[in-house]
């Protein structure tokens, strides 16, 4: 399909810097983008009819993860 | 106003029916890392080549220290262990479950669903034998004309019948009053005619008439005596 319009996951890795360039990173678009982002990940493994602990464990982890970046600096004394 | 002309539901984007969810979500390996990363990672470096990533990355981790080992470690790792033992243990319960609530809601709802259409078709039924029995209105509607009909006749008959009897009764009554009055004059009249034949008898005549008499019933013995 066409290069501006394809999905990160899509985007071959010699095209970044074009995608990269066609993006929107305007307010809305910054909005738009991670509200995309959110649906497909709730759309593939939180609403559907036979879930496991995967959809809530990997949220719990990347904020495993998360807090643990932001606390870096107090934990490394 | 809705115009009846304008089409309704033409584009494909119509909130109903809403497509059902898929059966299982994507597949995530250890609960954590979604199989499309061990996929992605599988022509260059075969099977194993994720968990030697992971293992060199968590080593390198530790070593550089970019990873403390702190007290939280331990809670992490007490914690993680009860859990995955929760999950292994009841997690196919607790599914069952869901999945039986599931059940019971989309069983609720299609019942009401085939309720609604039974009542629907018994309606249609309903209909069409009303329908059927609207046809049947034309000869009970001939009955009652016929019915008024002969009422009405007999009705006028009957006044007909009540209008003769009048108009003869009242010619009666002249009758009566005509044969009453000849009847009257009659009598009078002969009355009268008796009154004066008796009053023109003078005394005079009534001996000579009662002389005749005697005389002429002697006649009559002697004849009587003859003829025995």
């Amino acid at each position: 399909g066409p290069l501006s319009e394809r999905p990160l996951m899509e985007v071959r890795l010699g095209e970044l810097h074009t995608w990269i360039s066609t993006c929107n990173f305007s307010p809305q678009g910054l909005l738009g983008a991670v509200h995309r982002a959110w649906s497909s990940y709730c759309a593939k493994y939180i609403h559907v009819k036979q879930g496991g602990p995967a959809g809530i464990s990997m949220l719990l982890a990347g904020y495993c993860l998360l807090s643990y970046g932001w606390n870096y600096q107090h934990l490394s004394k | 106003v809705l115009h009846t002309t304008r089409p309704l539901h033409t584009t494909q984007q119509s909130l109903a029916p809403v497509p059902p969810l898929p059966e299982k979500g994507g597949e995530v390996r250890h609960g954590l890392i979604p199989e499309e990363f061990f996929q992605f990672l599988y022509p260059k470096t075969g099977v194993t080549g994720p968990y030697m990533l992971g293992t060199g990355l968590l080593l390198y981790l530790l070593s550089k220290e970019i990873y403390v080992v702190n007290h939280e470690t331990a809670a992490a790792a007490c914690i993680l262990t009860v859990i995955i033992y929760a999950i292994k243990k009841f997690g196919a319960d607790v599914g069952a479950f869901a999945d039986k609530l599931n059940e019971e809601k989309v069983a609720a709802a299609l019942a009401m669903k085939n309720e609604a259409i039974q009542t629907l078709q018994t309606a249609i039924k309903e209909e069409e034998k009303e329908q059927w029995r609207a046809e049947g209105h034309s000869y009970l509607f001939n009955a009652k004309r016929n019915n008024i009909a002969m009422l009405l006749e007999t009705n006028y008959r009957e006044r007909l019948l009540t209008v003769y009897n009048e108009v003869k009764k009242r010619l009666d009554y002249q009758v009566a009053m005509q044969n009453l009055k000849r009847q009257k004059e009659q009598d009078h009249m002969i009355q009268w005619v008796e009154k004066n034949v008796v009053q023109s008898i003078t005394p005079q005549q009534q001996k000579e008439s009662i002389a005749k008499c005697i005389l002429d019933l002697k006649a009559l013995s002697k004849s009587a005596h003859a003829a025995v």
